[in-house]
C-alpha cells in the first residue's frame, strides 16, 4: 500500500506524517506538492497539520484550492481513504468533504495539551481496529478546533453515526471541563458520508511511541492498513 | 524629500559621540553622506557594535574539544558525535517587547530562529526566558498576555516546538520587561554554513520578504534608555510574518543541500546595513550593492530607509559565480523573491549604488571590526560592601504548611501551565520531555541521542552578587541538564543590564561575566554564542543584573532519560547534596517577608560538578527513578514538585534531622549543589556507593506514598497536607496575574 501525505506552503506536520506512516510503520510514503495533481498512486492519503498560508485567510480555505486538492477529492469520491489532523481537517471542511467548519477555540487561545477522546464508531476504516468504548490520550495543538455545524447537519452526524471520536474525560464520559476547545457536542472528529474520509482535530502522529509519552495514535493508522490489507487480499 | 544636512548635531541625534563623529571623518576623509551616517549609527549602536561589553566578553571562555563554531558567527555550533552537531543561541528582544509585546515577543522568535538555520541547522526547539513586573503592576497583565500570545503564535506557525522556559516577576522589571528568546537547531557536523561574503565576482542575492519602512532604527532604539516618550518608538518595532519565515527555513534548507552558496545570513538588526558589512568584513572582501534591485512593498523609500529598515523574515546570500540562477528556482518553489543585487568585490570597500547614484562608499573593515571599544568607568555601588545583611533573629516564625502554600503559589514558582498550553510544544514528534521538567529533553531522530536544555537565573541572586549569581546560573542550568540525566555541553548567554554608561552598571556586568566565565570554566561548558543587552532602564532605574544563562547537554542515549516527578509508592526519598540552611536571597524571605537581604548560596565548583557527574551516571546505570534539582524555594517545595506529577498525584513522607537549623532554614533554605532523587530500596546501596565514590553527600530523607506531603523534623510532624491541596495553589498562581 502507498501513503501520499500532502504538503502546502505553511505546512509543519508534513514531516511529522511522513515520518509516522515510513518510519513507524514502515509504509511506502511520498511528499505530494500543492501545485501538483499527483498523488503518486496513493490508497491513502494524509493532509497534515500546520498553518498552510498562514491561516492568514480563514485556515484552509487556501489549501482547499490548491491543484492538489482536485486529486485528493477525486480520490475520495472514489472511496479512497483520506485523513485530514488539525488543518488537514479545516482543509477537508473547506473543500467540501467534511461538513461543518472549524472555530476558533471557545477561550480564544492557542491551546497545546492531551485530551482524552472517546471512539464513537469501530464502523470506518480508520477505526475498526480500535477496542469498543476504549479512551485515547493523544494531544491537540490549535487555536482554531471549535467544531460547529447547523442542527440538522448534526441530526445527520449523529443518525448515520458519523462522529468518529468525542472529547471526555480520562474516565471516557463526556464534560465540559474536558471540552477544552468548545465543540458542538464535543465533537473531536467526524466521517464523511462514505466513512472514507476523516478529519480530527487532535494528531495521532504524535501519540504513536511511547517515547512521546503516549502511543494511542497508532490504532488509527493500524485501521487503515488493516482496510487496506482486507481490500487488497 | 531633500535629505537633511549631515552635521554633527544630526549625527548626535544618531546617538553617536563627538569623537565617534570625528572618528568617521578621518575613517572616509569626509562629510558622510546621509546614508553613511545612518550606516555608521547602526553599526556603531550598541546592539550591535557591542562596543561597550566587547572587552569583558574576551574573559569568557569559548573553546572545546566539541566546539565547531564558537562566538562571532550567526549561532554557535557543537558536535555532539557520531556526524550530528547541533546550532544555538539566545538572544533578547526586549525593548520591542515592552513597546509593543505581542510583535516585539513575535520578531524575537522569528531573529532567533533565523540566526539558528542561517547556520544550516534545522531548528527543533525554541525556549524562552521572560522576566515581567511585578504581578499587579498595571501593565504586567497586558505584557504578560501579548508576549506569551506573540512567541506561541510565531512559533506555532513556524512549526518549531517551544519545549521550555522561564518566567519571572519582579519590580525592577515594572517599566523594562525582558524577553529572551532561544533556538537549537540540528545540522551534520560537516555541513556548517557562515556569513563570509568571499569569492571576488561571487553574486550576492537578496532573498525572502519585500522591504518596508519598519523597524528603521529598531538597533538604536535597543541601545538607549526608556523615557515617557518611549511609546512613541512604536513605529521602529518590527511586524513579525511567521509563514513567510517558514518558507523561508524550507528554502534556505534546500539550498543548503546544494552546494550553491558561500555564504548566508540574517537580515537582523540593522538589516541590509549589517549583514553586509559583517560578510564582507568575516571574509575582508568588499561588496557592490545596487539598491534599485531590492525588492520593496513601499514606495518612494529612501537609500537611507532601505539601508536601515528592519524589515523581518530576509536573508543575504553570497552565491557561486554562475549558481544564482538555482538559488532564484529552489526560492521560486517557496513563493519568495531572490534576486541578485550586487556582487563581493576585492575593493575592501562597500559600494552601495541608488538611482545611479553612489550613496555610500566607505571601508569595510573600520565600519564592521574596528567600532569603537570603551572599556567604560566601573565601579561597586557604595553599599556593596555592607550589602544589605540578613538578621534572621528578626524574622518572624511562621506556620510552615501555609508557608508552604504560599512559596508554590507565588507566580515566580507556580504551575505554568496557562503559558505553556499557548506552545505547540510537540510538533516535528522529537518532545521527550517539555515544560515542567527540570530541563527540556529533545530526540534526534535517526540517532539514540536526545539534547537537554534550560534557561535559568536568579536576577536576585545577582543583584545581591553579581559575581556569585553568575556562578549559581551557570550551575544551576547545568545542574537542570543533568537532572534529565544529560552531560552539560556549552552554554549561549544573554546579559541583560542596565544603562553601561554608569560605573555601577557596568561593575554589575563586569563582576557577572566573571562569575559566568568562572563557572563555565570549572564546569567545562563554554560560552559558543550570545549577546549583550544594555540600556534596560526606564527613567533612570535599570533592571537587576539578569544574565540569563541556556544551557545544552547531550544524552547518549534516550532511554537513559529521568524525570522529576516521584512515580513509585515505597522508593526511598533521597537527598544528594547538604542542607546547611542558607536564607539569604531566598524565595522564602521574598515571598513571605518581601526582604531582598544577605548573600546568595556559597557554591564549590568541584562538588557541583562532581555532583552532576554522578547524576549523569546515577541515570545512565539506572540507579535512581527520579531526580530534581533543589533550589529556588527550597528543599520542601522541592519535594512538593516532585509530588505533582502531571497526571498524577504522589504522596511522600520526609523525616529530616535539623541538626540545629531553624525550621524554615531547613525547609526553604536554597544551598546549591542539591538534588532531590528517588530510587527504589534495592539501589541505595548501589547509590549510596556512587555518591560515596563520588565524595558527593547522600542522605535518605524519606519515602514516597500516600496521598499528603508530611514532613517531619526531629520525629515531630510539621506539615502534613494533601497533595490536592498543594496543587491547587500551585495550579491557580498565575490565575490572579494573567485574568
Amino acid at each position: 500500500m502507498k501513503v501520499a501525505v500532502v504538503q502546502f506552503w505553511g505546512s509543519n506536520c508534513d514531516h511529522d506524517a511522513e515520518q509516522w506512516s515510513s518510519r513507524l510503520f514502515g509504509l511506502d510514503t511520498e511528499i505530494a506538492w500543492f501545485r501538483d495533481r499527483d498523488l503518486h498512486g496513493a490508497d491513502l492519503v494524509i493532509l497534515p497539520g500546520g498553518f498552510s498560508y498562514g491561516d492568514y485567510l480563514r485556515c484552509g480555505a487556501m489549501a482547499a484550492r490548491t491543484p492538489v486538492m482536485d486529486a485528493v477529492v477525486e480520490h475520495a469520491r472514489k472511496g479512497g481513504l483520506v485523513l485530514g489532523i488539525c488543518n488537514g481537517f479545516q482543509v477537508l471542511c473547506e473543500v467540501g468533504l467534511l461538513p461543518g467548519a472549524l472555530l476558533r477555540n471557545s477561550g480564544l487561545t492557542f491551546l497545546c495539551q492531551d485530551v482524552h477522546l472517546r471512539c464513537e464508531t469501530v464502523d470506518s476504516p480508520f477505526t475498526r481496529s480500535i477496542p469498543e468504548n476504549a479512551v485515547l490520550r493523544i494531544p491537540i495543538a490549535h487555536g482554531d478546533g471549535n467544531y460547529f455545524t447547523d442542527a440538522e447537519t448534526l441530526k445527520r452526524l449523529k443518525g448515520e453515526d458519523r462522529i468518529a471520536f468525542r472529547y471526555v474525560d480520562p474516565k471516557g464520559e463526556i464534560d465540559p471541563d474536558w471540552n477544552v476547545n468548545g465543540s458542538l457536542d464535543a465533537i473531536a472528529g467526524i466521517l464523511s458520508e462514505g466513512r472514507n474520509v476523516l478529519g480530527m482535530m487532535p494528531h495521532p502522529e504524535r501519540a504513536s511511541e511511547a517515547l512521546m509519552g503516549s502511543a494511542d495514535g497508532a490504532v488509527i493508522l493500524e485501521s487503515a492498513i488493516e482496510t487496506l490489507e482486507t481490500a487488497h487480499a | 524629500m531633500p535629505e537633511p544636512a549631515v552635521t554633527v548635531e544630526l549625527a548626535a541625534l544618531h546617538g553617536l559621540t563627538k569623537e565617534e563623529w570625528e572618528r568617521i571623518l578621518a575613517i572616509i576623509g569626509r562629510t558622510p553622506t546621509y546614508a553613511e551616517l545612518g550606516v555608521f549609527s547602526v553599526m556603531w549602536s550598541e546592539h550591535c557594535s557591542y562596543k561597550s561589553s566587547r572587552i569583558h566578553l574576551k574573559r569568557f571562555p569559548t573553546e572545546g574539544p566539541h566546539v565547531l563554531q564558537g562566538p562571532g558567527e550567526n549561532a554557535g555550533v557543537v558536535d555532539i558525535g557520531d556526524g550530528w552537531a547541533v546550532s544555538f543561541k539566545m538572544e533578547s528582544h526586549n525593548h520591542p517587547s515592552y513597546i509593543e509585546p505581542y510583535q516585539g515577543a513575535a520578531t524575537g522568535v522569528g531573529g532567533i530562529l533565523r540566526d539558528v538555520f542561517t547556520m544550516g541547522a534545522r531548528p527543533i526547539a525554541n525556549l524562552n526566558a521572560l522576566f515581567f513586573g511585578q504581578p499587579d503592576h498595571p501593565k504586567t497583565r497586558h505584557l504578560i498576555r501579548g508576549v506569551v500570545k506573540g512567541i506561541g503564535d510565531y512559533g506555532n506557525c513556524v512549526g518549531v516546538p517551544t519545549v521550555g522556559g522561564q518566567v519571572l516577576f519582579h519590580p525592577c522589571y515594572d517599566g523594562n520587561i525582558l524577553v529572551n528568546a532561544f533556538t537549537l537547531g540540528v545540522l551534520r557536523s560537516d555541513r556548517i554554513f557562515r556569513g563570509y561574503a568571499s569569492g571576488v565576482g561571487n553574486p550576492v542575492l537578496y532573498v525572502g520578504s519585500k522591504t518596508g519602512r519598519d523597524g528603521i532604527h529598531g538597533a538604536t532604539m535597543a541601545s538607549a534608555e526608556f523615557s515617557e516618550e518611549t511609546e512613541e518608538k512604536r513605529p521602529t518595532v518590527q511586524v513579525g510574518d511567521p509563514f513567510t519565515e517558514k518558507l523561508l527555513i524550507e528554502a534556505c534548507l534546500d539550498l543548503m543541500a546544494e552546494d550553491v552558496i558561500v555564504g548566508i545570513q540574517d537580515m537582523g538588526a540593522a538589516g541590509l546595513t549589517s549583514s553586509s558589512f559583517e560578510m564582507a568584513g568575516r571574509a575582508g572582501s568588499g561588496v557592490s550593492l545596487d539598491l534599485d534591485l531590492v525588492p520593496m512593498r513601499e514606495t518612494g523609500m529612501t537609500p537611507y530607509e532601505i539601508l536601515l529598515s528592519e524589515s523581518q523574515e530576509r536573508m543575504l546570500i553570497v552565491a557561486r559565480q554562475g549558481r544564482e540562477n538555482e538559488v532564484i528556482s529552489i526560492f521560486a518553489k517557496w513563493g519568495l523573491d531572490a534576486v541578485a543585487i550586487g556582487e563581493v568585490t576585492d575593493t575592501g570597500r562597500a559600494e552601495i549604488y541608488f538611482q545611479g547614484d553612489k550613496v555610500v562608499d566607505i571601508p569595510v573593515a573600520p565600519v564592521s571590526d574596528q567600532a569603537p571599544v570603551y572599556d567604560r568607568p566601573s565601579a561597586a555601588p557604595e553599599n556593596h560592601e555592607v550589602a544589605p545583611a540578613l538578621d534572621l533573629t528578626k524574622i518572624p516564625k511562621r506556620n510552615p504548611q501555609e508557608t508552604l502554600l504560599a512559596i508554590v503559589g507565588h507566580p515566580d514558582l507556580c504551575s505554568r501551565r496557562w503559558v505553556y498550553t499557548q506552545y505547540d510544544q510537540s510538533v516535528r514528534t522529537n518532545t521527550i520531555l517539555g515544560s515542567g521538567s527540570d530541563a527540556a529533553l529533545v530526540r534526534i531522530k535517526g540517532t539514540d541521542k536526545a539534547v537537554a536544555m534550560s534557561v535559568d537565573v536568579n536576577p536576585r541572586y545577582c543583584k545581591l552578587d553579581p559575581y556569585q549569581g553568575g556562578r549559581l546560573a551557570v550551575a544551576e542550568a547545568a545542574r537542570n541538564v543533568a537532572c534529565v540525566g544529560a552531560k552539560p555541553l556549552a552554554i549561549t548567554d544573554c546579559l541583560n543590564f542596565g544603562n553601561p554608561e554608569k560605573p555601577e552598571v557596568m561593575w554589575e556586568f563586569s563582576r557577572a561575566v566573571d562569575g559566568l566565565a568562572d563557572a563555565v570554566r570549572a564546569l567545562e561548558t563554554p560560552v559558543v554564542s550570545g549577546n549583550v543587552s544594555f540600556y534596560n532602564e526606564t527613567n533612570g532605574n535599570g533592571v537587576y543584573p539578569t544574565p540569563t544563562v541556556g544551557m545544552v547537554g547531550l544524552l547518549e542515549n534516550v532511554s537513559w532519560r529521568k524525570t522529576p516527578w516521584f512515580s513509585k509508592d515505597g522508593d526511598a526519598i533521597v537527598l544528594l547534596g547538604e542542607n546547611r540552611g542558607h536564607l539569604g536571597g531566598s524565595q522564602y524571605l521574598w515571598v513571605l517577608f518581601g526582604i531582598e537581604a544577605g548573600t546568595p548560596p556559597p557554591l564549590d565548583l568541584e562538588r557541583e560538578k562532581a555532583l552532576q557527574s554522578l547524576m549523569c551516571l546515577a541515570a545512565r546505570e539506572d540507579l535512581v527513578d527520579s531526580m530534581h534539582d533543589c533550589s529556588e524555594g527550597g528543599l520542601l517545595v522541592a519535594v512538593a514538585e516532585c509530588c505533582l506529577a502531571p497526571r498524577s498525584d504522589v504522596g511522600a513522607k520526609l523525616a529530616l534531622d535539623s541538626d540545629g537549623l531553624r525550621l524554615s532554614a531547613l525547609l526553604y533554605g536554597e544551598d546549591a549543589s542539591r538534588v532531590v532523587a528517588t530510587c527504589s530500596r534495592s539501589k541505595v546501596d548501589a547509590l549510596a556507593g556512587a555518591a560515596g565514590k563520588a565524595g558527593v553527600p547522600m542522605a535518605v530523607i524519606g519515602e514516597v506514598g500516600g496521598r499528603d506531603l508530611v514532613a517531619q523534623i526531629d520525629g515531630k510532624t510539621v506539615v502534613d497536607l494533601p497533595i490536592d491541596e498543594i496543587r491547587m495553589a500551585w495550579e491557580g498562581g498565575l490565575a490572579g496575574v494573567v485574568g
